[in-house]
């Protein structure tokens, strides 16, 4: 897997998020209150909201637009929705963050 | 740890609701096993009905099924039937030799038909209405035989004879009181009913005492015979006079009963291990018959059983529904009309509608309704929060449209609306699929119904309406029920009042602390608690609590409002509506530069600059030079001017200028919903200050003020509220209207529904009444506002604020190939 060096821990805040310019369009980094970092695209699945700038419990996301809540882990809606926003690797390492492209695995 | 076993007996509605809020709370406390006597997991027995009259399978009415009871890990042991509670053991034994310890019991037994006590009530053909087969018999007889006879005009009674009637069967519904459904109908109301059951094909005899019934040589009915000494026949009979709790187990266990198993506030017997619930038990004296009051009951019971032990369960106002497709029956409270109530009665018999309302001390205490039930939930909602109706008295008779409604929150007549009907306009929802949904997902709740359909979950307004739907497709199974008594969210079961209490009578300052206080059952709450609790932390503590950014939805984080494709809309701030040329130019310049491509004029008298990128938003205010208008928030909006006395000819005040000062005054203030005034300048009131949450008037010998308008989802009008001399008074009045409106309502409560909660007179005495208190409201505004400053300022003079709107660039990733 081909890591990518993104940022210090501490440029995300907790339960907060950023956003990385990707070749296909946003990618959004999430920080959990247990500092696990979570990639998706920043595209909802219901109408293309910005997932990065929603609210983030647990292991999820609400969407700013309209209150989907995406499941950090697997990128898929919860339900009674259904839909899925594709998935990217992320983990810390030495407090940096890191990002693997996900190209191939699609949306179940 | 080891976990306790929980042992229940009885797998019916009641008993089963209870297993399902309890895991909700503690998933983990305990080893659940249930016993039930009959075969089939959960179902909706209120349902039974549907079933027999053909509109629904046994299939649609199961709420759990056997994959539920395995999911949450329950032990279910089916077709067993608990003989005897050893108490001393902790052990229950069944029929059929299996046991089970407990170290809490909960028996949820439910009731038994009433089986008068005459000749012949053995014999074959004769049976009780109660469960899935009874109404299998009754279903198989009808293919075979001719004759029913239903015994009990009630509920059930008529419920299985018009289901009957639809099986082919001839039906005779006899009763022994002087018209149907004497408990829940008065005279006039039950001959209407009785006229429309009869042109359906029904028969009645009434009032007649059954005397015995016959056997046809085999061991079979044949024929009632009444006290009078008519005879007629009958293959069928089916007692549906009443209904006893189910107490005989708990009773020979030693646990006192008395016309049910005697129950407390927590659901607990006699025995604190031992908890009763649904229709065997009897709380300060009744022993409710209907589902509603047992969800409630259930609520409370796993609340002590999580042992969480805050919530109290103090009786039911219960409402009934007739399940006759085409028959349209309401009741609610004390609808028969006491000593000391007054009535009011709508009768048309010819249009076969009547209604009676009954008021006692200016309160709505019961209504009946039959023919027209549109207004049911509302009259319902009425009852049960006890509103002063003395000033919609003359209206209320015609029900929530009369009064003033523009909006379609309230009683539009769902009933009568086609499937195909939109109900929510925003997610595009009609009635048909919520119906569809309640049925088939067996839904009790308006959240239930958002969350499975989506309707009414986005602007909120035709909550209403699928409140309605609910009623009229579950009837009274329906959890309808004001949001002071709601539960905040799925992470907690406390209601918005209670977190409030508990912040500030036990000095809650952050929201880790508040919800490890508060047992919160997920680690960092939800996108609904969060925003309210940051809200309550730092309006009940200003300068001790620390906002959390974290906590806000996007909006009042990036200080902007998020619009369809990810951009933002920026609207500074225009004191009073009043801007002038430098900040024009400087709007322009800044529309021009990042290419903004609308530039539009607000309702509240401010110009939005739409679609502009979240990375330019600092920048942008940078140029702007002006203040946040907070167009994005919970908190003060704007303050609608008119031109006043400087320039109108017609002005006798200058309402640009107090408007200027009033918005000076609640700058930067977060509220529970977003707070808009206006101004106007004289009685022609161009500042439209009767739809705003503080609208003034000025008039010739000083200054109106009206609260509770509000312009959006369904127009109201603001309420008078006081007259004052002085400009000065006004801003004082309005700081301390403001604050006790901060201080108390719910989060994303208007000030019109606030109102409508605590209502006007509560208001005007901490306000009007209490100089001390209104100055010592004004002072804490002014104390919590000390410690605001204006957001976009802030955001440009500090680097570690401004981090959020940046994109991170990744240099590997533009050498990555993908």
């Amino acid at each position: 897997m081909n890591w990518l060096d993104v940022c210090d821990l501490e440029e995300i805040n907790v339960l907060g998020s950023r956003v990385i310019a990707g070749p296909k369009g946003d990618i959004a980094i999430f920080r959990t209150s247990n500092d696990e970092v979570f990639a998706l695209d920043d595209r909802c699945p219901h109408k293309g909201g910005p997932l990065s700038q929603g609210l983030i419990y647990g292991k999820r996301v609400a969407c700013p637009l309209h209150n989907w809540q995406i499941e950090l882990d697997s990128g898929e809606a919860v339900a009674p929705d259904v839909g899925c926003a594709h998935r990217h690797h992320a983990k810390v390492e030495n407090g940096r963050v890191l990002l693997a492209l996900n190209t191939a695995e699609k949306c179940a | 740890m080891q976990k306790l076993k929980l042992v229940m007996i009885g797998n019916g509605m009641a008993g089963v609701r209870t297993l399902e809020e309890l895991l909700k709370l503690a998933p983990d406390l305990y080893d659940i096993t249930v016993f039930g006597a009959e075969p089939h997991p959960n179902y909706n027995r209120i349902l039974l009905s549907p079933v027999l009259a053909g509109e629904q399978t046994f299939e649609e009415i199961v709420l759990n099924d056997l994959n539920w009871y395995a999911e949450n890990h329950i032990k279910l042991l089916l077709g067993r039937k608990v003989t005897k509670i050893d108490r001393k053991k902790r052990l229950v034994i069944a029929d059929d030799g299996s046991e089970a310890e407990y170290d809490r019991l909960l028996i949820a037994t439910g009731s038994n038909p009433f089986i008068l006590p005459i000749p012949g009530k053995d014999l074959e053909g004769v049976i009780g209405y109660r469960d899935i087969a009874d109404t299998q018999m009754m279903m198989d007889t009808a293919k075979t035989h001719k004759h029913a006879v239903v015994i009990g005009g009630g509920l059930l009674g008529l419920e299985a004879a018009n289901g009957l009637k639809l099986r082919g069967m001839d039906v005779t519904v006899v009763h022994i009181g002087d018209w149907l459904l004497e408990r829940q109908l008065d005279r006039t109301a039950g001959e209407l009913l009785q006229k429309s059951l009869e042109d359906r094909g029904l028969k009645f005899l009434l009032p007649k005492h059954t005397a015995e019934l016959l056997d046809n040589g085999e061991g079979r009915v044949c024929a009632v015979k009444f006290k009078d000494g008519e005879v007629i026949p009958a293959d069928l009979v089916v007692m549906a006079a009443g209904i006893r709790p189910n107490s005989d187990l708990a009773e020979s266990a030693g646990i006192a009963c008395n016309r049910g198993i005697l129950v407390n506030d927590t659901m607990q017997t006699y025995d604190p291990r031992v908890y009763a619930i649904g229709e065997c038990a009897s709380h300060r004296g009744i022993a409710y018959g209907l589902v509603a009051p047992l969800f409630e009951q259930a609520k409370v019971c796993a609340n002590h059983l999580a042992q969480l032990g805050f919530a109290r369960y103090q009786g039911s106002v219960t409402s009934t529904k007739l399940k006759v497709t085409g028959i349209d029956l309401f009741s609610a409270g004390e609808f028969m009309g006491a000593e000391g109530t007054e009535t009011i009665t709508l009768s048309d018999p010819i249009g076969g509608v009547y209604k009676k309302l009954v008021i006692k001390d200016d309160v709505l205490v019961g209504a009946c309704l039959y023919g027209d039930t549109a207004d049911g939930g509302w009259y319902f909602r009425q009852i049960r929060e006890n509103h002063n109706v003395s000033e919609i008295r003359d209206h209320l008779m015609f029900g929530e449209n009369a009064i003033g409604d523009v909006g379609h929150q309230g009683a539009d007549k769902t009933a009568n609306m086609p499937d195909s009907m939109e109900i929510c306009g925003c997610n595009g929802v009609c009635k048909g699929t919520i119906v569809k949904a309640i049925q088939e997902n067996g839904l009790f709740s308006v959240d239930d119904v958002k969350k499975q359909t989506k309707a009414g979950s986005s602007c909120g307004s035709c909550v209403g309406l699928v409140e309605q739907i609910l009623i009229s497709t579950v009837g009274g199974a329906a959890d309808v029920k004001p949001k002071s008594e709601k539960a905040i969210c799925g992470c907690s079961d406390l209601t918005h009042g209670q977190i409030r209490k508990a912040i500030r009578d036990e000095h809650l300052t952050s929201l880790s602390q508040t919800m490890a206080f508060l047992n919160w059952s997920t680690p960092n709450g939800c996108a609904t608690c969060r925003p309210a609790l940051n809200y309550y932390l730092i309006s009940t503590w200003p300068g001790e609590a620390k906002d959390d950014p974290q906590s806000r939805l996007i909006n009042e984080r990036a200080h902007a409002n998020i619009q369809k494709d990810g951009t933002y809309s920026v609207v500074p701030r225009m004191w009073g509506g009043v801007t002038n040329p430098s900040e024009l130019r400087r709007i322009a310049d800044v529309a021009d530069k990042y290419k903004v491509p609308m530039v539009k004029v607000t309702g509240g008298q401010r110009i939005d600059l739409l679609g502009i990128k979240k990375e330019d938003l600092p920048a942008v205010w940078k140029e702007l030079d002006m203040a946040s208008g907070h167009a994005y928030g919970k908190s003060i909006r704007t303050v609608k001017t008119c031109v006043g006395s400087e320039f109108c000819r017609f002005g006798t005040q200058n309402s640009t200028q107090l408007g200027i000062d009033l918005e000076h005054d609640l700058f930067n203030m977060w509220s529970p919903h977003k707070v808009k005034l206006a101004v106007s300048g004289c009685p022609r009131n161009c500042a439209e200050a009767g739809i705003k949450d503080v609208g003034i008037i000025g008039v010739d010998s000083g200054f109106e003020m009206y609260i509770g308008g509000n312009g959006g989802i369904k127009t109201e009008v603001a309420e008078f509220f006081v007259k004052v001399k002085t400009a000065d008074e006004v801003r004082e009045y309005n700081a301390a209207f403001l604050q006790l409106y901060r201080e108390e309502a719910f989060y994303l409560e208007r000030t019109v529904h606030y109102m409508q909660r605590v209502g006007m007179e509560h208001i005007k005495k901490a306000v009007l009444e209490d100089e001390a208190n209104r100055k010592a409201l004004a002072a804490r505004l002014q104390f919590a506002l000390s410690f605001e400053q204006d957001p976009w300022k802030e955001r440009i003079e500090t680097p570690q604020l401004k981090k959020e709107f940046d994109t991170i660039k990744v240099v590997q990733l533009e050498e990555a190939t993908v």
